[in-house]
């Protein structure tokens, strides 16, 4: 009894075993070449030579790190890069959403365009958006701060927010404002009990993508800022300084998990709703 | 107006002159309805026929174009859901994903600040009315179809509403589970002694459960009563054709078989095959025929025979004895019914969508309308 189905079950096995191995072998290589560049960003943090980059290091420290926590600088661009994040995902925040409500709920004319325009941030090239918006600034007489650079991020983190938002709205029961009003809540009731938890994951995911985007953005950044530094720009000055790369390397990772984390934990958020949702 | 229930009084809903247009499009059609407090009141209808926007009307998720609206007698076209004693099970039950059972449940009663306590004790009642007992700490993603409906009924009945609406409520649900639910709803109405106004496009579903039905079509009414009396007079040949099969005779097929051209309606049931020289009886319809198609359905088989006098007449017989002799293919038969059976069908042209056939042929003794 047992003979039978075993000697069925392995052709397939092994078939199933053997196909992918190239496959396999070309996909552990392109993760390689995606990852390999960081490892080694993050190895060369723990150098102790500073001006040249030997392999393997000649030993490891942790000298650059007490070196960058010291250095005034790096601190005021991290400080910089954080509150423009924050700004920027504020905005994205509120206009996205309100965009999707937007595009999600009523039909007008152009509704597509809008939609179309909202996404083109995304698609469109920094350097576009850098020139155009410095040219903007500049003809209005805006002056570079902090504040342009934040409108500059928020122009394609409002994308991201704006397409989290939209997808839970389409996935929705567009019943659930009605039975909500039925059951004899007030708008502000049906608001804050169902539409805005029902949004929550969403919210929170999209907003942190937003603020990981605007973190490490550095082409508009250039454009439309004025003598601020942010981290980004920090470490792109800084490759002119050989003697400091320990230290970029440092910083580097620094922006790996302020830029990692946020989007690990997104993506978490993000997949167990469509779990959940699958089974509606 | 032969309509079951005494007349103590009040309508729950009224429909006075309501129209719904939509664009161009007319949905609901100046409609005048009266349903009565404490019964179980059947929208039926072909979609599209306005019966749900009727629905949404009461509810209050749309506003009439022209006319009023009363619940218990008190105007209430222009009130918010929210302003409504009325609450409803949706289609597709639009329960709060994010929330447990319990919580979905205890809505209605959270957001009119009723107290904890009090309303722990009210879900657990709810819950047990359907039979949910022990479900309280599950997410709706966790149910199936029948208890997701069940959730949305104890959701929808927590705050005693004197109105309660159901949109095609058990469309989702499979064959075996919907019967279930249909006696189980029943139930539930009589024990609860709500008014429920039930939309359905189901005639058997609405057949079964309902008081009174309103029978939809093209954003009118064509006839409101108890089921029998929909079905065994119905007043339009929409109604005829909707609610049941039927045989719709007019014209000159009416003229030969009953001496009028007007149109009536018989039920298949009703009709008898003999063999071709049966005599009948007096007072009885007789056609003659052949045999054109036999389909044997078990509990009963269903005769499709072609007329003499040109027209195609649809007969059922009740399989009640095993050997049978039964009619076959190509036979020469007669169909005999009593004159009786004849339902003379206020003259609307209106298309029968499922009767078959037949043409016209009058009968004089058209049966008394119910007025």
């Amino acid at each position: 009894m047992t003979s039978a189905p075993r000697s069925q079950a392995r052709p397939r096995s092994t078939a199933t075993r053997r196909t992918p191995w190239l496959l396999r072998l070309a996909v552990a290589g392109g993760v390689v070449f995606l990852l390999a560049p960081l490892l080694i960003v993050v190895l060369y943090a723990f150098n102790t030579e500073s001006a040249t980059q030997t392999f393997p290091p000649p030993s490891l420290t942790l000298h650059w790190f007490s070196v960058a926590a010291h250095d005034g600088e790096i601190w005021r661009a991290f400080r910089l890069s954080v509150q423009v994040g924050l700004m920027a995902t504020a905005t994205a925040l509120v206009l996205g959403t309100l965009a999707a409500a937007a595009i999600y709920r009523s039909r007008f004319f152009g509704r597509e365009s809008v939609s179309f325009l909202i996404l083109l941030p995304l698609a469109l090239p920094g350097i576009i958006t850098g020139i155009a918006l410095r040219s903007a600034f500049n003809l209005a007489g805006v002056n570079f701060t902090i504040f342009t650079v934040a409108v500059g991020h928020a122009t394609f983190c409002v994308v991201v927010v704006y397409n989290n938002v939209l997808a839970r709205l389409r996935r929705s029961s567009a019943s659930i404002v009605e039975a909500s009003m039925d059951l004899g809540a007030s708008g502000w009731q049906t608001f804050r009990y169902i539409v805005l938890p029902n949004l929550g994951t969403a919210l929170l995911a999209g907003g942190m993508l937003a603020f990981a985007l605007s973190f490490d953005e550095i082409i508009v950044t250039t454009f439309t800022a004025g003598s601020q530094r942010t981290l980004p720009l920090w470490i792109y000055d800084s490759l002119n300084r050989p003697r400091s790369r320990p230290v970029i390397n440092v910083v580097a990772i620094l922006v790996m998990a302020v830029t990692v984390l946020p989007i690990l934990f997104a993506q978490r958020l993000t997949r167990r709703e469509g779990g959940l949702n699958a089974t509606r | 107006m032969a309509e079951a229930s005494g007349g103590n009084g009040g309508a729950a809903v009224r429909f006075v002159g309501v129209t719904k247009r939509f664009g161009d499009v007319v949905a609901v059609d100046a409609i005048d309805l009266d349903v009565r407090d404490g019964e179980f009141f059947s929208m039926l209808g072909p979609s599209g026929s306005g019966k749900t926007t009727c629905l949404r009307m009461i509810g209050g998720f749309e506003q009439p174009t022209a006319g009023r609206i009363e619940l218990q007698g008190v105007d209430v076209t222009r009130a918010a859901p929210y302003e409504r004693d009325v609450n409803t099970v949706f289609q597709d039950y639009a329960l709060f994903p994010h929330m447990t059972v319990s919580d979905n449940v205890g809505y209605g009663l959270k957001v009119r600040q009723v107290q904890k306590a009090e309303r722990t004790r009210r879900v657990g009642e709810a819950l047990e009315l359907v039979q949910l007992t022990g479900f309280g700490a599950r997410r709706p993603g966790q149910l199936s179809g029948g208890q997701r409906q069940r959730v949305a009924l104890a959701r929808a009945l927590i705050n005693r509403p004197r109105v309660l609406l159901l949109d095609e409520p058990l469309g989702a649900l499979d064959l075996k589970l919907r019967q279930s639910m249909q006696v189980e709803l029943k139930a539930i109405q009589r024990e609860v002694e709500i008014t429920f106004v039930f939309v359905t496009h189901d005639q058997e579903e609405a057949l079964t459960m309902s008081d009174r039905i309103a029978v939809f079509n093209e954003g009118r009414i064509e006839q409101v009563g108890t089921p029998s009396e929909v079905y065994e007079l119905p007043s339009s040949s929409f109604v005829a054709g909707f609610v049941g099969t039927s045989n719709i005779l007019s014209g000159a097929v009416a003229e030969a078989l009953v001496g009028s051209a007007a149109p009536i309606s018989v039920r298949p049931e009703k009709i008898r095959l003999v063999a071709a020289d049966a005599t009948a009886e007096a007072g009885e319809v007789v056609a003659p025929g052949h045999v054109r198609d036999v389909l044997y359905l078990g509990v009963h088989t269903r005769y499709l025979v072609e007329l003499d006098v040109g027209a195609d007449l649809t007969v059922i017989e009740q399989n009640s004895s095993t050997a049978g002799a039964r009619a076959t293919r190509g036979q020469a038969v007669r169909a005999i019914w009593s004159r009786a059976a004849n339902q003379s069908l206020s003259a609307g042209p209106s298309p029968a969508p499922r009767a078959a056939p037949a043409e016209t042929q009058p009968v004089s003794a058209a049966q008394g309308e119910s007025a």
